[in-house]
């Protein structure tokens, strides 16, 4: 008999210091039953790819504000390959202009939400995105 | 299921441990092979349990602990766990663990590794595979593991069964004098540290705990800490206390945010762990901590072994005769065992 909780990585990588958006969303996770680890500002892509890796998460959720996700992103999922974490999946929160979300998916990011998303919608897909079978 | 590979565990290798760590936690079975094929390489790590209230700086004072370890230590430092607990939501099981944000100063290092763990429904302070969890991280290779407990009450007091040394964090204004002679966490302490000592009123939090722990002495037969533990079961056949040089929990006034006051914390916690060697408590505690272990693998395997044999039946006719108020939950014991 297993005991099993989708844990999830709510980071902030980069320099802006607004984190009410992961906030959010790490506490609508926290309600729907699943184990959040926040783990503050500032994160640099290594510091969030070692702390996916030490927590073994299913789910990593990078909220940014600044602009720089297009950096940002793809060095963080670079770094989570390198650490042998291929199965993690990472969805993409924040200010992210239309052009630049295909790209972000390309580089295998599942989803990108901007504001005025349903929390419920992000907590509903991570469930989808970790049992691609039952959708 | 993958299968985990212990000896890459034994080796440094960090994904091996994470995934063991959750297998653990899952209760999934190369969890506990796992497990089994470590238990050899532990018993070596000296497990410091860090408690007290919500807010009293557990997390910041474990990171400042970590960092002096990792830094100061001349004989070689120490690999460093932490493992941090915190309260899964009684409602949906979900749980916002937090505590890394206290320790951004420890990520890179090699030699540190933190994980984070949901009480999981536990209520005495800590998670079900707590314990298990530092066991892991000893045969890992980690000779240090701080231990920190969900924020604290005066109840939760699991940590003094699993830890060696445990250290209890106040931080002033919480609670008069009387909270400090009231049974429970303060019992427990081997170190007591009064966190925030840059706010005032930090001198009488000292002084109430040094007070409390002046009471205990003068009283003559009150145990000292850390014996009292040995004594739980006292109808079952547990290892004698020697009789070692007597230990008195320090009181020590800590600005965890600053840096001030740990050096003498550290120096504490050495001198903790070189007191339970030489007193031979340290053998007492582990043997006594394997017994426990075993008795409550004996109780979940026994439960287990009921419910799998329970006549569904039998038990709601019996249950509804209890809502009736037909018979008393005694007899509703009788009828069912």
């Amino acid at each position: 008999m297993t005991d099993r909780k989708i844990r999830v990585l709510i980071a902030k990588p980069g320099l802006d210091g607004h984190d009410r958006g992961a906030k959010v969303v790490a506490r609508a996770l926290r309600d729907a039953g699943m184990e959040v680890i926040y783990t503050g500002l500032r994160q640099t892509p290594d510091m969030i790819a070692e702390s996916a890796l030490q927590e073994d998460v299913d789910v990593v959720g990078l909220s940014i504000l600044s602009g720089a996700h297009n950096a940002l992103v793809p060095a963080v999922i670079d770094k989570l390959r390198a650490s042998g974490m291929d199965d993690v999946r990472v969805f993409v929160g924040g200010i992210i202009p239309e052009a630049d979300i295909p790209a972000l998916l390309d580089k295998g990011v599942y989803a990108v939400y901007g504001p005025g998303t349903d929390t419920q919608t992000v907590a509903a897909e991570i469930k989808a995105a970790l049992n691609p079978s039952n959708n | 299921m993958t299968h985990i590979d212990p000896d890459a565990i034994r080796q440094g290798d960090r994904l091996a441990l994470s995934r063991a760590l959750t297998a653990v936690e899952n209760g999934d079975p190369p969890g506990q092979d796992v497990q089994t094929a470590l238990f050899p390489y532990t018993g070596k790590a000296h497990l410091v349990g860090i408690t007290g209230a919500p807010g009293t700086g557990k997390s910041t004072l474990v990171n400042q602990l970590a960092k002096a370890f990792r830094h100061t230590d001349i004989n070689g430092a120490p690999k460093v766990a932490i493992l941090a607990v915190d309260p899964s939501s009684p409602f949906s099981g979900g749980a916002l663990l937090g505590d890394r944000i206290r320790m951004q100063d420890l990520s890179g290092d090699p030699g540190i590794f933190i994980r984070s763990m949901a009480s999981r429904g536990a209520l005495g302070g800590l998670a079900h595979s707590t314990a298990a969890f530092a066991t892991l991280l000893d045969a890992a290779g980690f000779e240090l593991i701080f231990i920190e407990t969900v924020g604290a009450g005066q109840a939760e007091v699991d940590i003094a069964q699993l830890a060696h040394t445990v250290v209890v964090v106040e931080a002033p204004g919480l609670g008069d004098d009387i909270q400090a002679i009231k049974a429970g966490i303060l019992e427990i302490a081997d170190i007591l540290v009064v966190n925030k000592a840059d706010r005032p009123g930090a001198e009488n939090t000292a002084r109430a705990l040094e007070a409390m722990l002046g009471m205990a002495q003068g009283r003559g037969n009150f145990p000292p800490s850390g014996k009292h533990l040995i004594t739980t079961f006292e109808n079952t056949q547990e290892e004698p206390i020697p009789a070692p040089a007597d230990w008195e929990p320090p009181v020590l006034c800590v600005t965890a945010t600053e840096g001030k006051g740990v050096a003498e914390l550290v120096s504490k916690i050495r001198e903790h762990h070189t007191y339970l060697h030489d007193s031979g408590l340290w053998q007492v505690k582990e043997a006594n901590r394997l017994r426990r272990d075993l008795e409550n693998l004996i109780r979940d395997a026994l439960l287990k072994d009921w419910q799998r044999n329970l006549d569904e039946e039998k038990f709601h006719s019996v249950l509804e005769d209890l809502i009736q108020r037909k018979c008393s939950p005694m007899e509703a014991l009788e009828r069912l065992l």
